[in-house]
């Protein structure tokens, strides 16, 4: 499948209307690629005009940042404002709610001011504009729960985009005990994800999944390749994974769309 | 001789008033000690913040009992002070109840409404201590509130119980005394609550009742001094500082953490290609330090928070780590920066404004490393702050300290950090392989 570049798209003088943002999870971690291909598979049935980065993307900083290393973190961040402002980049799209808000919020300071949308605004303004249309098939009736991403969530104040998703697909949106404002983090976030927690009596993504299995869920949705990882780990080690899927808000329209 | 209470509360009240404003100064001037920072945008955005989350209290009803319960207790507050100006003007003129006469009926739905306030300020006080003394919620038994904390709390609690009963026997024996017709005390008020305290009196002889409610009198306002000088050692600042510290508080996304301008201004220069790369290096100050290791390398709206932090432990209670047991606690983060922050300012008072170092930091002599490390960056301390207070950033802040001047990050985040570097990805793969994806499996 040929993905279009910026850099195979200017080469024939073009210009995309978005870039995705793919991030380094979905680039690299084998179950956030799926999420990746989910997204694409959208991108392609709505013909919308995209490209990736692909060879010239590069972290956006935003682990670093969270770490400390201020040095880091604007290393990559002025590195990449240089690429995307080489190929007049406006508008982009990610899936990852870190790449988000880096991108958001920390790289206008830097020179590099764009539109940034998380992939669930995205996915919400196609439908609001007719690109997609969405009917529940398989998950109606079906009971899902979404798990907030912090920096979708408090950090960037997103929490109706994924669920509007959620409601379109005809399942039942059933909230757990600590949502929207006050969801529990699934313990990732803050660089948590590169390093062993500190000790303590539990781990986060237990606490996490715990809550989410509290609300009786056909399936656990989240918009964050890394909360993805927690919370699949959290139900891994309650032994559900059979019963208890964690999907992407992405491929629950790509399945519900059969694409 | 009809002057001297006069002039004794004249004496009383200059002494009560004098030893707040220093204390308030003293307050002022250690938060003066933080770096700049510009909060003097957005105006009408702060006004709306602090009108509210100050004023209002709408944060404070998220958690809905202990939310309605602070409200009596802070329109309460609010309200039966507008009576201790008329204490204060009868104080001074030796006057008694100097206003009733030119408010009339109102002056008498007035005290009316105070008495009920008091009361009801009274039933609250004495829940919140039944919260934290019989209940024993746990977010007030953390280990961060033993001793001194657990204590001032409890005071707190105490000194209003005895200011309502103060208010209302003062009341109840000046309704006795306007029933006997005694001179001086004419008639006026509505006693609502006080008549049924009036049982506890009114065995008491004419000139018995005048001595009782003297007293009373003299020891409420007395004891609004000794409380008003009380804050300074107290958590309980936050009835004044919520004001601004509401109005200072971020206004931009939760997740937007401030960039290091002297960082961007030397990786412009490292990324630069049309630098000298044999220019002598600008010599004149030495290089600024990065990050937070004690509380003077903090702005002042850091420390503005940690003054202002009334411990309630809302942002505790929510914490993702603390409620899996580290021993990360937002709460803590705060009072450790306000009890250093007040050693730091008495050093630099008791050494003519020089700070000679004490051989002490916030970091590890205060805060830990482990707490530090703990931290996910959700937000939920934040979020939960009724006053917007912000633990995120000095945590954040004294992260960046370890990692840029100590190099002492887990062993784990340097690896990240290195593949990073080498790799553009937190992983060790290959930029180069970033597309592979694409070619893995059929996608249309």
């Amino acid at each position: 499948m040929q993905i279009p570049t910026l850099a195979s798209m200017a080469a024939e003088g073009k210009k995309p209307d978005v870039l995705f943002w793919v991030g380094c999870s979905g680039s690299f971690d084998e179950r956030a690629k799926k999420i990746t291909k989910a997204f694409i598979k959208i991108l392609n049935h709505s013909a919308i005009s995209y490209a990736v980065l692909g060879p010239e993307e590069s972290c956006t900083g935003d682990p670093a940042k969270r770490s400390g290393n201020e040095f880091l973190f604007q290393m990559q961040a002025i590195a990449n404002i240089e690429v995307m402002n080489a190929y007049e980049v406006t508008k982009i799209v990610t899936t990852c709610p870190h790449c988000f808000n880096t991108l958001k919020n920390e790289y206008p300071e830097l020179g590099g001011d764009y539109q940034v949308q998380h992939h669930t605004q995205f996915l919400k303004k196609l439908l609001d504009d007719g690109k997609i249309t969405l009917e529940g098939g398989s998950f109606k009736g079906k009971r899902i729960t979404f798990h907030d991403p912090c920096y979708l969530g408090r950090a960037n104040k997103v929490y109706e985009a994924p669920r509007d998703l959620i409601k379109k697909l005809d399942a039942e949106l059933v909230e757990m005990k600590n949502c929207k404002s006050k969801g529990l983090c699934c313990g990732a976030g803050g660089a948590q994800m590169f390093k062993e927690p500190e000790k303590g009596n539990k781990d986060i993504n237990i606490e996490r999944t715990e809550q989410a299995i509290d609300s009786k869920p056909d399936i656990i949705a989240t918009g964050c390749p890394f909360c993805n990882t927690m919370m699949t780990d959290g139900v891994k080690n309650k032994e559900k994974e059979d019963s208890l899927p964690v999907k992407d808000i992405a491929e629950l329209i790509a399945e519900a769309e059969d694409l | 001789m009809t002057f001297i209470p006069n002039i004794l509360f004249f004496i009383v009240f200059s002494i009560g008033l004098s030893l707040f404003v220093v204390n308030i100064k003293k307050v002022i001037s250690n938060i003066r000690l933080g770096k700049d920072i510009d909060r003097n945008d957005r105006k009408k955005e702060r006004w709306i913040n602090m009108t509210l989350l100050a004023l209002g209290q709408s944060k404070m009803v998220h958690r809905p009992v202990s939310g309605i319960l602070h409200i009596i207790v802070y329109v309460g507050f609010i309200l039966i002070n507008i009576e201790l100006l008329e204490i204060i003007v009868d104080g001074l003129l030796g006057t008694h109840r100097v206003f009733a006469p030119y408010l009339g009926g109102f002056y008498n739905f007035l005290i009316g409404t105070f008495e009920i306030l008091a009361f009801l300020v009274f039933i609250s006080v004495i829940i919140f201590w039944m919260r934290r003394n019989i209940i024993k919620l746990k977010r007030f038994m953390n280990p961060e509130m033993k001793g001194w904390p657990k204590n001032d709390a409890d005071f707190i609690l105490y000194f209003e119980i005895v200011l309502m009963f103060l208010f209302l026997s003062m009341n109840a024996t000046d309704g006795l005394l306007q029933d006997l017709n005694t001179p001086h005390y004419l008639k006026a008020g509505a006693y609502p609550i006080s008549i049924y305290l009036q049982p506890l009196y009114d065995g008491f002889s004419q000139s018995g009742l005048i001595v009782l409610e003297r007293t009373f009198w003299w020891l409420h306002i007395i004891g609004i001094l000794i409380f008003a000088n009380y804050l300074y050692y107290s958590k309980h600042l936050h009835i004044l500082l919520a004001f601004p510290n509401t109005y200072y508080a971020n206004l931009d996304s939760k997740g937007k953490f401030k960039n290091n301008s002297n960082v961007t201004k030397e990786v412009r220069l490292m990324m630069d290609p049309n630098i000298d790369p044999f220019a002598s290096a600008p010599s004149e100050s030495p290089p600024e330090k990065f990050g937070v290791s004690d509380v003077i390398d903090m702005n002042w709206v850091q420390l503005l928070n940690a003054y202002t932090c009334t411990e309630c432990g809302r942002c505790t209670s929510e914490c993702p780590a603390n409620q899996t047991g580290k021993k990360l606690s937002p709460r803590k983060i705060m009072m450790d920066t306000r009890d250093r922050l007040v050693e730091v300012g008495e050093n630099y008072r008791k050494n003519k404004q020089k700070f000679i170092p004490d051989g002490k930091e916030l970091l590890n002599d205060y805060i830990s490393t482990e707490e530090l490390w703990a931290c996910t960056s959700c937000n939920a301390c934040v979020e939960a702050c009724p006053i917007g207070i912000d633990p995120l950033s000095i945590i954040m802040d004294m992260r960046q300290y370890l990692v840029m001047e100590k190099s002492s990050a887990p062993g784990d985040l340097n690896n990240m950090m290195s593949n990073i570097e080498n790799n553009g990805a937190p992983w060790p793969f290959n930029n180069q392989d970033r597309l592979l994806w694409a070619n893995e499996d059929q996608i249309n």
